[in-house]
């Protein structure tokens, strides 16, 4: 499964933005975020998230901004990344959104 | 001296009789004096290293949640960004530590402020980080002793520091402030160590008091400490944790086997499940499958409707975790004392017999599809059930195996990989109970709450009917004997999946009228099974 759906724009593969639902029970919470943050943090790409399709956009990398955000269930997380390797980045990271940070599941 | 009782929040259940302590509060004030920028930078850094390793090396000796818990704190101190203001503050001059406290009290500050309460619970979390550092600035080692078998008494408790106290020969945890949703507290129910929270400062003054002998008792489960017990306190409530004690250990004996009867019948235990997240600290061996999923919590947030790929990611969630075994997800069941805005009605006359359940999903096709399909394709991971909340007439399951089918041609329309879940109803109404042969339903669930209302006209949510509304009733018990008879003559399974099911008084009466399948929440599993293992179902089941 590719997040394909969930890609609003890409540019040539550099610039990509994307967005998805948090459908974890308790939002982007503690458990949630450092997974998130970590998977960001192997890809070479600026990676920025943002509660709305204008921002205000901050580091996915940093998970003492990404907690900031208190992102809350059901919000719609927007992604935007450039860099070599962003549409992969932003693929990624929507695909663990999605599987709801394997929680609860067999990881 | 008499007794004085003090009510807090239950956070984690038991009962423990010991001695009131306090921890020796940790520095909370910024004490260096500041040398140059860059000394202090380093000494900073230094003590963020050393946090991090002392967590790591924590880490490694905890699992589950405790584990999740420092990896989300090492996760913040390996994050720069925490520390950047107490850098900046740093080059202006102020002490690590002062820079360090002043930072990270505001970020404190930040989180307390949330709206969401899981949010604002991890507050202890930064306290907990900040304190660590400051420690390692002070140049102090951990204290983590408790006396064994005493209750300690905090105005709160980091995580990290309940992890590194051995609790394993008991103890117990009375908190001024704290919150049941706080780290710490999920810790104390994961180990069993009974816990209070929201006590307010009154419970410190007792400690160090003058003449105060030093004795309390707590009763995690109510939410109770009583300082000073009495000799009459102490015997209740020891006879109380003896009798708990015993029926845990039953309970624990039989929890994760199959149930049999005293005379060797297989009966097939299920659980009930509201919110995924119940499932996250449960093995699913515990039981036979889900005999029901509630759905409704999903729509409670009053903002929009779940969609289907949000409702998808859920119900895909629970049937991954049952690992193969049938799940039940019933349809939404709101009105009746469920209201969910925009969806049910206000104020009708009588809501128990307005529009609820499927009359309601039957209005509203669009949102009943949405749900169906999501079931549809959440059914491709495993066997998936669909079932149906307050049919009252034949019709009304076949309009809804009409949307079931729209549904499915959809999901094949849009190419989307779906399984056809089989499709099942409730037995809440009498209409159903007294002839089930005119369903042609592929299997059937008794909710025992809303049959023993519907039959016995005593309404479930008024307390002056409750003593009536038994689902003990020789007419409620006749009629789940009728369905059980009819699913064993036309091979169709019959569960009750009602709080009948969870009542270990009424386990032997229901098995005797004929059922086979109990679905009961998850903390009953275990006496249900005990229940089950104590009841003969005699000869007379297969003369029906």
């Amino acid at each position: 499964m590719t997040g394909n759906e969930n890609i609003i724009a890409a540019t040539a593969g550099l610039k990509v933005k994307g967005a998805i639902r948090v459908a974890h029970e308790t939002g982007l919470h503690a458990r949630p975020s450092v997974k998130f943050t970590k998977l960001a943090k192997t890809f070479s790409a600026d990676i920025e998230i943002g509660p709305g399709p204008d921002g205000p956009w901050i580091d996915a990398k940093s998970i003492v901004k990404v907690m900031a955000t208190k992102m809350p269930k059901d919000s719609l997380l927007h992604l935007r990344a450039e860099g070599p390797d962003a549409e992969a980045a932003v693929e990624a990271l929507i695909d663990l959104v999605r599987r709801d940070f394997d929680d609860g599941t067999a990881t | 001296m008499s007794e004085v009782c003090l009510q807090g929040l239950p956070a984690s259940p038991g009962i423990l009789v010991g001695n009131l302590v306090t921890l020796r509060p940790l520095t909370d004030v910024a004490t260096r004096v500041a040398g140059d920028p860059l000394t202090e930078l380093g000494a900073l850094d230094r003590a963020i290293g050393s946090s991090i390793g002392e967590l790591v090396e924590l880490s490694a000796r905890v699992q589950g949640e405790g584990a999740d818990i420092l990896s989300f704190q090492i996760a913040m101190l390996e994050d720069e960004t925490l520390s950047g203001p107490a850098r900046l503050g740093i080059e202006r001059g102020q002490s690590a530590d002062l820079a360090w406290l002043e930072a990270l009290e505001a970020q404190v500050a930040e989180y307390q402020s949330a709206d969401d309460e899981y949010f604002r619970a991890r507050a202890g979390d930064l306290v907990d980080i900040k304190d660590r550092v400051l420690r390692h600035l002070a140049g102090g080692a951990e204290t983590t002793s408790v006396p064994t078998g005493s209750i300690l008494a905090a105005d709160d408790l980091a995580p990290s520091r309940f992890l590194a106290m051995d609790w394993s020969s008991g103890g117990a945890v009375a908190l001024t402030r704290g919150s049941p949703t706080s780290h710490v507290a999920m810790l104390a129910r994961s180990r069993g160590v009974p816990m209070v929270v929201g006590l307010g400062q009154e419970l410190l003054r007792w400690v160090g008091k003058v003449g105060f002998d030093g004795t309390a008792a707590v009763d995690g489960g109510r939410g109770l400490i009583v300082v000073e017990p009495g000799a009459e306190r102490r015997a209740e409530l020891l006879a109380q944790k003896a009798r708990d004690d015993d029926a845990k250990r039953a309970a624990a004996s039989y929890r994760d086997k199959p149930a049999l009867t005293l005379d060797g019948s297989r009966i097939e235990v299920l659980i009930n499940v509201a919110d995924s997240r119940e499932l996250d600290h449960l093995d699913p061996v515990l039981c036979d499958g889900i005999g029901l999923v509630r759905t409704e919590l999903m729509f409670h947030g009053g903002g929009p409707l779940p969609d289907e790929e949000t409702q998808l990611a859920v119900y895909r969630r629970i049937v991954a975790w049952a690992q193969g075994r049938p799940v039940t997800f019933r349809t939404l069941d709101a009105g009746g004392d469920k209201p969910i805005p925009g969806l049910t009605i206000d104020g009708e006359s009588n809501p128990f017999l307005g529009l609820r359940g499927l009359r309601l999903s039957l209005m509203h096709p669009a949102v009943f599809e949405t749900q169906l399909r999501a079931l549809c394709r959440a059914a491709v991971l495993g066997p998936t059930k669909i079932m149906l909340p307050m049919i009252s007439v034949p019709a009304e399951l076949e309009a809804a195996r009409s949307h079931l089918d729209h549904a499915i041609a959809d999901l094949q329309t849009a190419g989307k990989d779906h399984a056809r879940p089989p499709l099942g109803i409730m037995v809440e109404v009498p209409s159903v109970a007294l002839t089930p042969e005119r369903f042609a339903a592929e299997f059937f669930s008794i909710g025992s709450n809303d049959l023993t209302q519907y039959v016995l006209a005593a309404a479930r949510d008024l307390d002056s009917v409750a003593a009536i509304a038994s689902a003990a009733d020789p007419s409620v018990l006749r009629l789940i004997c009728e369905v059980a008879t009819h699913g064993r003559k036309t091979s169709r399974q019959v569960s009750l999946c009602g709080d009948a099911a969870s009542d270990v008084t009424l386990v032997p009466a229901l098995l005797q009228a004929g059922l086979l399948v109990l679905s009961v929440a998850p903390s009953a599993v275990g006496r249900v099974k005990a229940a089950i293992a104590a009841t003969r179902l005699g000869t007379s089941n297969d003369d029906r």
